[in-house]
């Protein structure tokens, strides 16, 4: 693992945001896939041994990315991905909200904001988040309580694996 | 229905009213007098910070504290901690990505 790389984590109880910042060694137009394209999203977008699947993605505004995140017992945590604002490469924003299999929404969501910069070959992405409430918040953690020696264990097993592909 | 913490401290006298209660138990006379604030105004902030059981009454004779519930912070600031490394990890799965990414698109 890289430690060089900026890693921000920031809670202003307050105003119900939270604020992360994490450089990528990786170009832009990459790191822009990687949050933008389904195939790319199902790949990190969970913490193992949690997985994610896409069931469908229109990343357009107004389109929407309807997935799932899995628990290793096989339980399936739906959510809605609304699209409100893109702007290709630099920028993108979100309303998200939990939801059941069949899409229907459980309000309140959360507002995001992605934000893109790329300098020296090193690409340093904003997330914003605003929470209208904390109950919503805890439910971001559902399932997700599993020991963090598991999932650093399963971590540098996937690591290992992407290596010995190269 | 039980209080919304998010709301209870983005108020910045409730915030003010924690911050007292963490150096000492008060009673709501105490606090009306510290914050030059009517016993009714009082009452309202001190319902929402019992409801999200941030701080809890206690009887002293005929006179009623309240206590700041540290624990209840603590279980909010270990929360955190918890999203914190769940984002971690994350990125960590994607930088691995990435770096496979990067070697397909060399090659």
């Amino acid at each position: 693992m890289n430690n060089d790389l900026l890693f921000d984590f920031n809670v202003d109880k307050a105003a119900k945001m939270v604020y992360i910042t994490r450089e990528f060694n990786a170009g832009q137009a990459l790191v822009w896939d990687a949050f933008t394209k389904a195939e790319l999203l199902d790949q990190w977008g969970a913490p193992a041994p949690m997985r994610a699947k896409t069931k469908y993605m229109d990343f357009k505004v107004g389109g929407r990315r309807f997935y799932a995140m899995i628990s290793p017992d096989g339980q399936e945590r739906w959510a809605v991905q609304e699209y409100t604002s893109i702007t290709p490469k630099t920028n993108f924003k979100m309303y998200n909200a939990f939801a059941d299999k069949d899409e229907n929404r459980e309000l309140p969501g959360s507002e995001w904001d992605y934000n893109f910069s790329e300098e020296n070959g090193i690409t340093k992405v904003s997330i914003t988040i605003f929470n209208e409430s904390f109950e919503r918040l805890e439910k971001l953690l559902d399932g997700f309580t599993i020991g963090f020696k598991m999932i650093l264990t399963n971590l540098e097993e996937l690591l290992t694996a992407l290596q010995q592909k190269l | 229905m039980k209080q919304d913490i998010f709301q209870a401290i983005a108020d910045p006298t409730r915030r003010a009213i924690l911050t007292l209660l963490t150096i000492q138990a008060l009673t709501p006379n105490v606090m009306a007098e510290k914050f030059d604030m009517s016993r009714q105004a009082v009452s309202k902030h001190i319902k929402v910070l019992q409801e999200c059981e941030l701080i809890k009454p206690e009887q002293s004779g005929r006179e009623i504290y309240y206590h700041f519930n540290e624990k209840k912070m603590q279980e909010f600031d270990n929360w955190l901690a918890q999203l914190r490394q769940n984002w971690e990890t994350k990125f960590n799965q994607l930088d691995g990505l990435l770096s496979t990414l990067k070697q397909q698109t060399t090659k």
